[in-house]
């Protein structure tokens, strides 16, 4: 059940004035409608964390922290690995966010972020186990998001890649009696793939990459595709009640490989300027 | 959730039927019923393969908590619940992570259709309940959601109308059920309003290429047609009599 929450209000005047720069090919922000928002990655951020990320979207901020334990698997995946991603918009995020038990919002957030890392296969799962059935490696990628600006979707999944990407867990090993103890020694985590979320508004009949929350607090619909790097689209959800033509649907499947390939590559680099100092 | 390099050779056979015997292009079987709960405003039952999954509809109401309450249209609230007893292993009753997401893109799915903005100051309450669930349930609860609404006589441009397409063995198929979802490569399901042709509802677990991905959005929107011939009938069945004469008590 949903109650209706405070959210942002865009006045009419401003309204009108971002469709009319739509026609044009245009956005408030003077990006054209493709365009994603300058992306900063700052891995590392947290040292007690296995692996950290901050994320910088625009205005939008994240941070996300990988913390890995020992834990045991679930029944149905006895030779699995866990991978738990969860998410939460802090109180200091935003003037409409409050405290409390996570909103269907938070929940779908968070969800929607798991799915595209889980279906890619990014993390070979089936590596993070030490005694199937019994001991593996449980993974929790925690997000909370600092400043809020809209498609918070891609800058979730951003920092938890480019955490998870960074990661280095303590290896596990079974002493004499078979009780696992940990090492000294530090692996990084299965990487297989580096998967990419792109989401696009409607508005009225135009598209736009990567909104900002005023353009989210004006869009129709929205929607969400995650790409792997060989072009597949492994994830995906539609949001808002707003409908989308079946074209509008392959344009954004179109923009997530695309996107996904440019986003990649800014990824990586971050990434590697951090590791080369 | 095991859609990573599970063993799915069984799921089509050499002949190319599946599990269940259905080719790739087949749907379940499929019964829709209207109108079986006598409280509610508007009710539909749907049988959808194995799911057995009751929706209904209350309102045009009163909101609670008033404050909730829009000016200029109906508040729409959606509620998809599983039974305990609708699985294999029992379900905790208490609404979980993806039951609360299940709602909020039930929710999103259905109020493009709806005329809202007839309905000011009120709520109107959607409650889809899955007896015994089979994969494709938010689909098969949208299906009867959108009945239930059509049966409460609420305003509506069209029906909503929900199928999904998906990979198994490394082909595209229509309607995965619970074992092919599980064991298969991806699932996405859609909601359309056919009149239309407008997408209200996508989702995708999975992995799908540019093709596949085409595919298995064309086979979803045919699935989608299809079903929304069989909510058609259903109603029709109700207000005009199975032959088109005027049945009603």
């Amino acid at each position: 059940m949903s109650a209706v929450k405070k959210t942002l209000v865009v006045e009419q005047l401003k309204r009108n004035q971002m469709n009319e720069l739509l026609s044009k090919g245009k956005r408030i922000d003077g990006r054209n409608l493709s365009e994603t928002r300058a992306l900063h990655i700052y891995p590392n951020v947290i040292g007690k964390a296995e692996g950290s990320a901050r994320v910088q979207l625009g205005n939008t901020e994240v941070i996300a922290g990988v913390k890995v334990n020992l834990g045991s698997p679930f029944p149905d995946t006895p030779d699995k690995g866990l991978l738990i991603v969860s998410a939460e918009v802090l109180p200091l995020a935003s003037p409409y966010a409050e405290p409390g038990p996570p909103d269907e919002n938070s929940i779908e957030l968070a969800r929607v972020v798991d799915r595209g890392i889980r279906e890619s296969g990014m993390i070979d799962v089936s590596e993070l186990v030490l005694v199937p059935g019994k001991h593996v490696y449980a993974v929790f990628a925690d997000v909370s998001i600092l400043n809020v600006d809209g498609n918070l979707f891609d800058a979730t999944s951003y920092a938890v890649v480019a955490a998870l990407m960074t990661t280095k867990i303590s290896k596990y090993e079974l002493n004499a009696d078979g009780v696992p103890v940990k090492t000294q020694e530090k692996i990084p985590l299965p990487i297989q793939t580096v998967p990419i979320s792109s989401t696009v508004a409607r508005i009225g009949e135009f598209l736009v990459t990567d909104p900002t929350a005023e353009e989210e607090a004006v869009m129709d619909a929205r929607i969400t595709l995650v790409a792997d790097d060989r072009g597949n689209i492994c994830a995906g959800q539609k949001g808002e009640p707003g409908v989308l033509t079946p074209d509008q649907v392959l344009t954004a499947a179109n923009t997530a490989r695309l996107k996904g390939d440019e986003i990649r590559a800014i990824l990586r680099q971050d990434l590697e300027n951090v590791a080369t100092g | 959730m095991g859609k990573q390099g599970a063993d799915s050779s069984a799921l089509l056979n050499e002949q190319g039927l599946r599990l269940d015997g259905r080719k790739i292009d087949e749907l379940r079987p499929i019964k829709i019923e209207v109108g079986m709960l006598r409280n509610a405003d508007g009710s539909a039952y749907i049988e959808f393969g194995k799911n057995k999954i009751m929706a209904a509809v209350y309102g045009p109401k009163e909101v609670h908590p008033k404050h909730s309450a829009l000016p200029d249209k109906s508040v729409l609230r959606c509620r998809y619940h599983m039974s305990p007893f609708s699985t294999d292993e029992r379900k905790n009753p208490a609404p979980s992570r993806r039951e609360i997401e299940i709602s909020k893109v039930i929710r999103e799915a259905l109020e493009p259709a709806l005329l809202l903005e007839d309905y000011p100051r009120t709520a109107i309450d959607v409650f889809v309940e899955v007896l015994q669930s089979d994969g494709g349930s938010r689909c098969a609860g949208i299906n009867a959601a959108s009945v239930a609404l059509a049966d409460a006589g609420i305003n509506m441009k069209d029906l909503v109308a929900a199928c999904a397409a998906g990979k198994v063995a490394g082909k595209v198929v229509i309607d995965v059920d619970d074992t092919e979802d599980k064991e298969g490569q991806a699932d996405l399901p859609i909601a359309l309003m056919p009149a239309t042709n407008q997408v209200t509802l996508l989702q995708l677990d999975g992995q799908l290429n540019d093709e596949e991905f085409k595919t298995a959005f064309n086979y979803a929107m045919d699935g989608c047609k299809k079903l929304y011939e069989l909510q058609r009938q259903a109603l029709i069945g109700k207000y005009f009599g199975k032959n088109g004469k005027d049945g009603s008590e």
